[in-house]
C-alpha cells in the first residue's frame, strides 16, 4: 500500500484528523500552562505579569520552540483543511435527505456538530491571532517593552492581554470560544483514541474519563484568563 | 421405475466406492463447463462455492436482494455431526440410525448413511471458514442435544446457527464471485427450465427489478430452492419461500416425491389473528431446557404461574419417559394438538401449550453457577438470577424475539407455543447423485426429497444442505459432466430457449390480463386454510377428497378473478407472488392426492384412520414401504411411480420413544 | 398484555423507479390491531390499495423474524422504527397509538440508490464482502474442528460481530452515510479468529478500499449506528477495524 493511499482512504483521513488533533491537544496543555503564569499576579500582586512575560519571552526566543511553532502551524492547517474537506465529503454522501431526522436518538449533538464547532473555533483562531500572535511576531502594534526580573527586555504581553480583555465583547467571545472548544474536545479526545484503534473497553473508558476531565479543565482555565482581567482579579 | 443408482456392496462402503469410481473432469475442461445454480441458501451457496473452487463456471440466482438473505439464515438451533466430541457414544452409524428411525423408515439407507459420513467434514469446513460455533472455556467446540436422539451431537452458534453457516457459505461464494468463477444474479426468479434433447440446458429467469425475461445456458442446472411450506400460507418459512422453481421442473417431467410429507414443528409462537402473515419458530433447542405442560384441569383460566406444580401435566414426560421433552417433532406436535383438542389448551385461543424454563433455569443452570461461585445455600432469587444469565447466553435472541412478538417476558412467564408448518421432507425426486429423472437437472437441500423420510430430525436440515453442496455434488456432477466436455455452450437463440421464453411470457400476460377482483394474498390465504385443515397435522380420506375438489375450484377461480396491479416491465411484487401462488395451488392438489394415496400414518403424515390404540402413527410397511414419485400427466393428472425402499441394515420397527 | 385497535395516518415515500423523482403519499388505515407486526400493517394497507385499484407500496421483506436483514424502513426518523435492537419486521403495532401519523422513508444514501418506493439497492455490501470478507479455505481442505482451540471470550466476541444481518440501518442512520459498522463487524469477526489470521492484513485494506469506492462516507464516531443496529453490534468493532487498518497499512510491503 502506498503512503498516499494509506492517508487518503476514509480511515487514513480520520487518522490524520486524530493525529493532528492529539498534537493540538498536547499543544493546548503547553499553551494553557504558559498562559496560566498570569495567575501569579493573583497570588503575588507585585508580579504584574513578570512570570508570564518571562515564559512568553522564553517561548519566543528559543529555537526549538520556534521550529515547533512552524510544525504547530502546519498541524492547525492540516487539521482545519482536512476537517472541512471531510465534512463536505461526508455531507455529499446523501444527496436526498430525510423528511424526519434521527436527531439525538443515539448520538450526541456535539458529536454530529464537529464541523460546526470546528468552524467556530477557526473564526475564533483568526481573531485570536489578530489579537496576540500577529502583534507579537510581526507588527508589534500596541506592544510596549518591559524589563523583566531576569534582566532581559521583552514585549509586555501581559499588558497587551490586559488591554485586549478590557472590552466586554472580547471577553464574551473568548468564553464562547472556550465553550465550543470544550464540546469539540469532549468528542475529539475519545474519538481520536478510537481512531487509533483502541477497542479494549477498559481503555475506552479510560480515554472517555480522561477526555471529559481534559475537556472541562483546559477550556475552563482558558476562559478564566479574559474573565480574570476583566473582573480585575489580576493586573489591577 | 427410475433408477436410484445406488451401488451394490456394503452400506458403509457405498460412498467410498462411488467416489473411487465416478468419472472425473479434468481442470482444463471444468473451465469450459457452465453450471446454473438456482437458490443461494445453504445448499445453493455451498454448491456454488465448492464447484467454482474446482474451476466450473457458475451462474447463481436468487430472488432476494442479496444471496445472504436466503431462508437458511433463519435456522436457529444447530447442525448435527457425528463427531462424538462428547464421548457419549455417538458414531456415524448412530447418526445414520437416528435419522432413519426419526424419518419413520421412509428414507433411503444409502443416502442417509452418506449424510452421516460427511457430517463431520462439514463442521471442519465451517470452522475453517470462521463460523463462530459455541465453545467451552477450554476453547473446544460445544454441543447440545436435539429431539429424537440420546447423544449430544448438535453444534450451534447461540440461536443463530443457520445464519452463521449461511454467512460462511455466502462468503465462500462471494470469494468466487470476486475471482470471476461465479456470476451472481440477485433479484432474479427462475421461471422455466429449458430442455434440449431431453437434457436440462438452461433456464428462463425474470429480472425482478426490470421485469425483463432472460435466457441463461448451462451444461447442468441445480435447483437449490428450498421447501414449499408456504403452500399452507402460514408457516415458519420466509414470505418469499416458494415452490416455483421445483414446480416448473416438475411440469417439465421431473418427478415430485412424497409431497405430502410435511413437518409440523411443535414449538412456534401461536397465531394471534387473521392479519397474521407468518409464524415464528422457537428453536427445538429450547426443549433441551424447557418443559412442556398444560394444566391438568380442562379450560383452566388461571395464569401459568398461579397453577401449582401438582396441577400441571407434563404430557411429553408422562407419555414418553425415555425421550421426554426431546421426542421427535412429529410426535411432540401431535401430542400438543391432542391436549388442545381435548380442551386443555392455554392462552386466549386455547390453541397453545406452555414451554416452561423455570425448572432448568433454577435447578440446572442456577445451581451450577452458584456452585461455581462457591455459594452453598442459595435462595431461589439468586438461583433465578444466575440461571437467567446462562439462559440468556444460550437462547437470548430467541427470548428477545418472543418478547417482541408477544409482549410477554419468557424469563418470567412460560412461553405459549403451538405447532406450525416448518419443513417439507418431500420434494423433487433425485437419485443417489442428486440428479432428478431429467438428465442434467439436479436438486439439492430441502428442495429434494432424499434424506429425511417422513419426518426430519432437528438440526439435520443444515447438515443436509451443506452435505449436498460441499461434499456430494462436487463428486456426482462430474460423473455427468464428464460426458459433456464436448458440448459447446448452446446459444440462447436456440428454438428451445425461444419456446420456453414464449411460454413464460404468455403465462405472465395471461395473469396480468385477468384483471379480476380478488387479491393474490386472499387466494393464498384460502389455499392455506384448506391445506391446514384437511392436509395438515391430521388427515383423513374424506377430508382429502374434499380438499382436492376445493383446490380445483380455487384454481379455476384464481385464473378467472385474480387482480394484479402494476405492469409487467417493472418491479411488481404482486406479479411475482401471483406466479408463486398459482404454482402452490397446483402443488396443494398433488399433496392431497399423495396423502390420500398413502393409506398409513408415518412420521409427519398422520392419517387418522391409521393409528395405534394410544394414538401413535401406524405404518403399513407391507404396502407403503416406497417413495411415491409423481409424474405430471396433464391438468389435475398425475401418475404414481413407486421406488421401493430396501432396508438392508436396519430392521424397521414401530418407532418407540417411550 | 392489553390489546387495542387504532386508526393511523401514513406518509410513505413513493417512487416509481430509480430514474424518476419520488414524493410522499398519504394513506389512512383503520382498525389496526396492536398485535400486528409493522409489516402486517403494510400488508393490510396494500390489500386495501389493490382492492381500490391503486398501486401498492413496494418494500423489501422476507423472513419476518429479524434475521435475513431484508426489511429496511426508516420509520419516523429512525431506521427500523422506535424499538431498540429490533428490525422493522419485528416491530409490532403496540409501539403506536390511535391517531398517530407515521412517516416511512427508504434508506437514504448515495451508495443505496432507491429501486422503487421503499426498496433500495444494497449490493454495495456484497461487493465489500467480495473484496475480502471471507477466509480462503477451499472445500475439503479443513483440519479437524477442534484442532485449534479458540479462547471462548474471543469466539463470543467474533460471534457478536458476526451476528450482523447486513440490513444497512447503520448507513441509514449515519449522518455521513458511513458503512463502517457493517465493514468493521466483518473485519472483527474474522480478525478475532485464528483461522482469519492469514489474510488479516489484506482483508482490512481491501474491504476499506472497496467501501470507499462504493461511495460511503467516513466514520466520525457519532455512534448513531450502534444505537439503531437491530443486532446491537458494538462500535468497538470500528475501533478494532481502525487498529487493524493502521497496522496493516504501516506494515504492508506492497507499493
Amino acid at each position: 500500500m502506498k503512503w498516499s493511499e494509506f492517508f487518503t482512504s476514509s480511515v487514513g483521513k480520520k487518522l490524520v484528523m486524530a493525529l493532528t488533533g492529539l498534537f493540538l491537544i498536547s499543544f493546548l496543555v503547553v499553551h494553557a500552562g504558559v498562559n496560566a503564569c498570569i495567575f501569579k499576579d493573583y497570588f503575588v500582586t507585585t508580579d504584574d505579569g513578570d512570570m508570564f512575560n518571562r515564559a512568553a519571552d522564553f517561548m519566543g526566543k528559543t529555537v526549538v520552540i520556534r521550529i515547533m511553532e512552524v510544525v504547530l502551524f502546519l498541524g492547525f492547517l492540516v487539521h482545519i483543511i482536512q476537517g472541512l474537506t471531510l465534512e463536505a465529503q461526508n455531507r455529499s454522501k446523501r444527496k436526498v435527505g430525510y423528511q424526519v431526522s434521527l436527531g439525538s436518538r443515539g448520538s450526541k449533538w456535539y458529536s454530529r456538530s464537529m464541523g460546526l464547532l470546528g468552524t467556530i473555533l477557526l473564526i475564533f483562531l483568526i481573531l485570536h491571532w489578530w489579537h496576540f500572535w500577529i502583534p507579537s511576531r510581526f507588527t508589534q502594534a500596541g506592544l510596549e517593552e518591559v524589563w523583566m526580573s531576569n534582566g532581559r527586555e521583552s514585549h509586555n504581553m501581559f499588558a497587551l492581554m490586559q488591554v485586549t480583555f478590557s472590552e466586554w465583547w472580547v471577553v464574551i467571545v473568548y468564553i464562547a470560544a472556550c465553550i465550543s472548544l470544550a464540546w469539540h474536545l469532549v468528542h475529539g479526545f475519545q474519538s481520536a483514541f478510537r481512531t487509533l484503534g483502541i477497542s479494549n473497553s477498559r481503555y475506552i473508558t479510560l480515554a472517555n474519563t480522561l477526555g471529559i476531565g481534559y475537556s472541562v479543565l483546559i477550556p475552563l482555565l482558558f476562559a478564566l484568563m479574559p474573565l480574570s482581567f476583566k473582573m480585575g482579579w489580576i493586573g489591577a | 421405475m427410475f433408477d436410484s443408482k445406488i451401488r451394490a456392496g456394503k452400506l458403509e462402503e457405498k460412498w467410498v466406492d462411488y467416489k473411487g469410481h465416478c468419472k472425473l473432469v479434468n481442470p482444463a475442461n471444468k473451465r469450459k463447463l457452465e453450471i446454473i445454480i438456482v437458490g443461494t441458501g445453504l445448499a445453493g451457496a455451498s454448491a456454488a462455492a465448492a464447484l467454482a473452487e474446482q474451476g466450473y463456471k457458475v451462474k447463481a440466482f436468487c430472488f432476494q436482494d442479496s444471496p445472504r438473505r436466503a431462508h437458511s439464515i433463519a435456522a436457529q438451533g444447530g447442525i448435527n455431526a457425528a463427531k462424538n466430541y462428547q464421548n457419549d457414544g455417538d458414531s456415524v452409524f448412530r447418526l445414520f440410525y437416528d435419522t432413519i428411525k426419526g424419518g419413520d423408515y421412509r428414507a433411503r439407507e444409502a443416502n442417509v448413511h452418506r449424510l452421516a459420513e460427511v457430517s463431520a467434514n462439514i463442521i471442519d469446513q465451517c470452522v475453517a471458514q470462521g463460523v463462530p460455533f459455541a465453545r467451552e472455556y477450554g476453547g473446544l467446540l460445544n454441543n447440545r442435544s436435539f429431539g429424537g436422539t440420546q447423544v449430544k451431537r448438535t453444534f450451534y452458534a447461540a440461536g443463530q446457527t443457520g445464519q452463521q453457516l449461511l454467512i460462511g457459505a455466502y462468503q465462500a461464494m462471494e470469494r468466487q464471485v470476486a475471482l470471476g468463477n461465479v456470476t451472481m444474479y440477485n433479484r432474479h426468479e427462475m421461471l422455466e427450465v429449458v430442455l434440449i434433447d431431453g437434457k436440462a440446458r438452461g433456464i428462463i429467469a425474470r429480472d425482478l427489478v426490470s421485469g425483463k425475461l432472460e435466457r441463461h445456458f448451462g451444461h447442468a442446472v441445480l435447483l437449490c430452492t428450498g421447501g414449499y411450506g408456504n403452500v399452507f400460507y402460514l408457516s415458519t418459512n420466509a414470505m418469499g419461500s416458494n415452490v416455483t422453481a421445483a414446480w416448473k421442473a416438475h411440469r417439465k417431467g421431473a418427478l415430485f416425491a412424497n409431497p405430502c410429507f410435511t413437518q409440523i414443528h411443535p414449538t412456534c409462537i401461536p397465531v394471534t389473528g387473521d392479519h397474521q402473515s407468518k409464524l415464528t419458530l422457537m428453536s427445538e433447542s429450547l426443549r433441551n431446557d424447557g418443559r412442556i405442560w398444560v394444566p391438568k384441569k380442562q379450560n383452566d383460566t388461571r395464569k401459568a404461574n398461579d397453577i401449582p406444580e401438582e396441577e400441571r401435566d407434563y404430557f411429553l414426560e408422562r407419555r414418553y419417559p425415555a425421550f421426554g421433552n426431546l421426542v421427535p417433532r412429529d410426535v411432540a406436535s401431535r401430542a400438543a394438538k391432542e391436549r388442545c383438542d381435548a380442551g386443555y389448551g392455554v392462552g386466549t385461543t386455547k390453541q397453545a401449550v406452555y414451554l416452561d424454563f423455570r425448572y432448568n433455569l433454577i435447578n440446572k443452570y442456577g445451581r451450577a453457577e452458584a456452585s461455581k461461585k462457591g455459594i452453598h445455600n442459595p435462595d431461589e432469587a439468586t438461583l433465578v438470577a444466575f440461571g437467567k444469565e446462562v439462559v440468556k447466553e444460550e437462547y437470548g435472541n430467541l427470548f428477545d424475539m418472543y418478547e417482541k412478538i408477544t409482549g410477554e417476558n419468557p424469563y418470567e412467564v412460560p412461553m405459549r407455543i403451538y405447532p406450525a408448518v416448518h419443513y417439507t421432507m418431500g420434494g423433487l425426486w433425485v437419485d443417489y447423485e442428486l440428479m432428478t429423472n431429467v438428465p442434467g437437472l439436479y436438486s439439492l437441500g430441502e428442495a429434494n426429497f432424499s434424506d429425511h423420510g417422513a419426518n426430519r430430525l432437528g438440526a439435520s436440515a443444515l447438515m443436509q444442505g451443506l452435505a449436498d453442496g460441499y461434499f456430494v455434488i462436487p463428486y456426482t456432477i462430474g460423473n455427468y459432466l464428464a460426458d459433456e466436455i464436448a458440448t459447446k455452450p448452446i446459444p440462447t437463440s436456440h428454438e428451445a430457449f425461444e419456446a420456453a421464453e414464449r411460454n413464460v411470457s404468455d403465462r405472465i400476460s395471461t395473469l396480468m390480463n385477468i384483471r379480476g377482483k380478488q387479491t393474490v394474498e386472499s387466494f393464498h390465504k384460502r389455499l392455506g386454510k384448506i391445506m391446514w385443515e384437511k392436509c395438515g397435522m391430521a388427515r383423513n380420506a374424506q377430508g382429502l377428497q374434499e380438499a382436492v375438489k376445493e383446490i380445483q375450484a380455487l384454481k379455476k377461480e384464481f385464473w378467472n378473478d385474480v387482480r394484479i396491479p402494476g405492469d409487467i416491465n417493472e418491479m411488481n411484487p404482486e406479479l411475482d407472488k401471483a406466479g408463486r401462488v398459482a404454482d402452490f395451488i397446483e402443488l396443494g392438489e398433488l399433496m392431497c392426492i399423495d396423502a390420500m394415496e398413502r393409506n398409513e400414518s408415518c412420521g409427519g403424515h398422520f392419517r387418522e384412520e391409521y393409528q395405534t390404540p394410544d394414538g401413535e402413527a401406524l405404518r403399513q410397511d407391507d404396502q407403503y414401504m416406497y417413495v411415491a414419485a409423481w409424474e405430471m400427466k396433464g391438468e389435475h393428472q398425475w401418475q404414481l411411480h413407486k421406488e421401493e425402499l430396501k432396508y438392508e441394515v436396519i430392521k424397521p420397527t414401530q418407532r418407540n420413544y417411550k | 398484555m392489553e390489546h387495542y385497535t387504532m386508526n393511523l395516518t401514513l406518509k410513505v415515500w413513493k417512487q416509481k423507479n430509480a430514474n424518476t423523482a419520488g414524493s410522499f403519499e398519504t394513506y389512512q388505515v383503520k382498525d389496526i390491531s396492536s398485535e400486528m407486526s409493522f409489516l402486517e400493517m403494510f400488508d393490510v394497507l396494500n390489500e386495501q390499495l389493490i382492492r381500490e385499484g391503486k398501486e401498492p407500496i413496494a418494500f423489501d421483506h422476507d423472513c419476518r423474524e429479524g434475521i435475513c436483514g431484508m426489511c429496511s424502513m426508516y420509520i419516523n426518523g429512525r431506521p427500523h422504527g422506535p424499538w431498540h435492537g429490533t428490525t422493522t419486521c419485528q416491530l409490532h403495532m403496540r409501539a403506536f397509538k390511535d391517531g398517530d401519523t407515521i412517516v416511512v422513508e427508504p434508506w437514504r444514501a448515495n451508495a443505496f440508490p432507491v429501486v422503487k418506493d421503499l426498496v433500495v439497492d444494497r449490493t454495495s455490501f456484497d461487493r465489500i464482502i467480495q473484496a475480502g470478507g471471507y477466509i480462503s479455505a477451499n472445500t475439503g481442505s479443513a483440519v479437524d474442528g477442534n484442532a485449534i482451540p479458540i479462547d471462548k471470550n474471543k469466539a463470543d466476541k467474533a460471534f457478536a460481530a458476526a451476528a450482523c444481518i447486513g440490513c444497512g440501518a447503520c448507513v441509514a442512520a449515519c449522518k455521513n452515510s458511513s458503512a463502517m459498522l457493517f465493514v468493521s463487524a466483518k473485519v472483527s469477526h474474522l480478525a478475532l479468529l485464528p483461522q482469519g489470521e492469514v489474510e488479516r492484513k489484506s482483508r482490512v485494506l481491501n474491504m476499506v478500499s472497496q467501501m470507499d469506492k462504493e461511495g460511503f462516507g467516513s466514520c466520525t464516531f457519532t455512534q448513531a449506528c450502534e444505537a439503531v443496529c437491530p443486532k446491537e453490534i458494538s462500535v468497538s468493532n470500528i475501533s478494532r477495524l481502525n487498529g487493524e487498518y493502521i497496522i496493516a497499512g504501516l506494515t504492508s510491503e506492497n507499493s
